[in-house]
């Protein structure tokens, strides 16, 4: 069960344990990190998961995919090469210990 | 209720290909629903080949919407090629060049969105919440208390009109011009707003100069106000705008906001007099005001449909749109869709994901103002429970007869302390 880690704006840091399988959004949301609210459910239709990568990590993550998620990530504020939406970032055992950090404000 | 159930065995009696959920009759009866049931059941991607709008497809499920809605290079918001409501007329806009973002596709689409979506960011907006809050209690302490009255006039429009005057910062005491050029925006000759083109050109030129004196006053004070046109005024990307993007983007604003948020109002009242259980539960934890108001946006669905044009043959829930179609994503449909949320004829103010519904829609035309509208709400139930033990619907409202603003005339509602 692979470990991952989300930074808030204030440092303080949540690290949850989930399943492999689920996304960095979805294991948010069910262990309530403030934050990420996923509003569509994961089809990279809101915005509302947006997460920084952090630097070491992103060559696991790889970046964000061209198409609706880049498309949508066009709107959401401060996004940096290191964005992506969280809830097209699969959770694996390659990605224990992946640490997200959470954008200032997210709507 | 008699009619109801008269109306649902009419649903199942009309042969498939017949059935017209377009019928803005069926709305003012609230009886489209039970035609959205079948078509869930028997038929969910839809097609009517016939009706007063022309050939449309039905779209009716939840993640067949979504599937659409997301699908922006298939299906187009353009303009040109039909915009975004089932009748082509809305599109028409004789005279001035009111084009804005809604009705482009990407890239145009973007680059507009992103000049105003930072404008109405809830960050943006707390600056504002105060005087919102001010003018919500000066409202309603002036209530009568034991006596019957309009809910819709005296609350949810006058409600409506002063937000957006607050937002806008606009002349307090004409604040009823912004209703009435929000209603002319979206008017054709004779719907009875207005009679003519010309009306209507020669009105939104007036809505025009009065922004545009408004935009003069602001951009040169030192000490920029809070209100959204001195936003746009000082913000450095915006403030070199073309007079007529200004004009587009702040007649969307006042449209996109004006008849959802007062339906959303009136909406709240009545889905919280229907479920009594729901309203005890909320009275005795007003925290649940937090989860109860996108419940409320979902049970109302305040925009029935969004639609959109086929740019090629695509294939949606096993059917082939052809391109050129014209496919209508019914928002009101998607949000009782069983398979995805639970008891969704039901209001449930304490639901675990709440904003999983679709009436702000989804994908890059995703509703920039959803958290401008919730704070409203949210505000305006705060100041209700300080204030009234119930607000009880006299009888059973006036709706709109509309198949796109779904929405109510009149409600009478008698107030108790
Ligand atoms: C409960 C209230 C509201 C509902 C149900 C609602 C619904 C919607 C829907 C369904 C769309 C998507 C249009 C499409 O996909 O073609 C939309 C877009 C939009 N809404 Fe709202 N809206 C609400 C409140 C507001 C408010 C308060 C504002 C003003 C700030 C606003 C401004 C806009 C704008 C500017 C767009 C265009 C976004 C785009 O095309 O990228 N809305 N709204
Ligand atoms: S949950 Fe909506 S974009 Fe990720």
């Amino acid at each position: 069960m692979p470990t991952i880690n989300y930074v808030e704006p204030d440092g303080q840091v949540l690290s949850v344990t989930v399943d492999s399988g689920i996304s960095a959004m979805e294991a948010a949301v069910r262990n309530a990190v403030p934050g990420i609210d996923g509003d569509c459910g994961g089809a990279a239709a809101c915005a509302t998961c947006h997460v920084y990568v952090d630097p070491a990590w992103i060559a696991k993550t790889g970046t964000a995919a061209d198409g609706m998620e880049k498309d949508m990530l066009d709107f959401a504020e401060d996004v940096r090469e290191t964005s992506r939406l969280a809830c097209q970032i699969k959770v694996t055992d390659e990605l224990d210990g992946l640490v997200l950090k959470l954008p200032e404000k997210q709507h | 209720m008699g009619a109801a159930t008269m109306e649902a065995s009419a649903a199942n009696a009309i042969p498939l290909s017949k059935i017209n959920v377009s019928n803005p009759d069926l709305f003012v009866d609230d009886t489209v629903g039970e035609h959205f049931a079948r078509l869930r059941k028997e038929d969910p991607v839809h097609y009517c080949a016939d009706s007063a709008y022309g050939p449309y497809w039905s779209i009716t499920k939840y993640n067949d919407i979504m599937a659409v809605d997301t699908n922006h290079k298939v299906f187009s918001s353009e303009a040109g090629v039909g915009g975004i409501t089932i009748d082509d007329n809305n599109v028409k806009s004789d005279g001035l060049p009111l084009r804005s973002f809604i009705t482009m596709d990407p890239p145009d689409h973007d680059a507009q969105r992103k000049v105003v979506s930072p404008i109405v960011a809830p960050s943006n907006l707390m600056v504002l919440e105060k005087t919102i809050r001010e003018r919500m209690q000066k409202i309603l302490d002036g209530l009568p208390v034991g006596e019957t009255f309009d809910w819709v006039d005296n609350v949810s429009i006058e409600l409506t009109t002063q937000m957006l005057a607050t937002l806008f910062d606009f002349p307090f005491e004409e604040r009823r011009k912004l209703t009435r050029w929000s209603d002319v925006t979206t008017a054709e000759p004779g719907s009875g707003i207005i009679d003519s083109w010309e009306q209507r050109t020669k009105e939104l030129q007036e809505c025009a100069d009065s922004f545009m004196t408004l935009w003069n006053q602001r951009v040169n004070a030192k000490e920029p106000g809070n209100d959204l046109i001195s936003m746009l005024a000082h913000s450095p990307t915006t403030r070199n705008m073309p007079p007529a993007e200004f004009l587009g983007n702040i007649l969307l604003l006042i449209v996109g906001g004006n008849d959802t948020t007062r339906n959303s109002m009136t909406g709240s009242v009545l889905a919280l007099n229907r479920f009594p259980a729901e309203f005890e539960k909320l009275k005795a934890n007003h925290a649940l005001i937090e989860t109860m108001v996108p419940e409320v946006i979902r049970w109302q669905t305040p925009l029935a449909h969004m639609r959109r044009t086929a740019l090629a043959d695509h294939e949606v829930g096993g059917k082939m749109i052809k391109k050129g179609d014209k496919v209508v994503m019914w928002y009101l449909s998607g949000n009782r869709d069983e398979e995805v949320i639970e008891r969704p004829e039901e209001l449930i103010i304490d639901r675990a994901r709440p904003r999983q519904h679709l009436s702000f829609g989804f994908g890059v035309h995703r509703c920039v103002g959803n958290r401008l509208a919730e704070m409203q709400l949210k505000i305006l139930w705060e100041e209700i429970l300080a204030r009234f033990s119930h607000i009880e619907v006299m009888q059973e409202p006036e709706r709109v007869r509309s198949n796109f603003v779904r929405g109510y005339n009149y409600m009478p509602v008698k107030l108790h302390v």
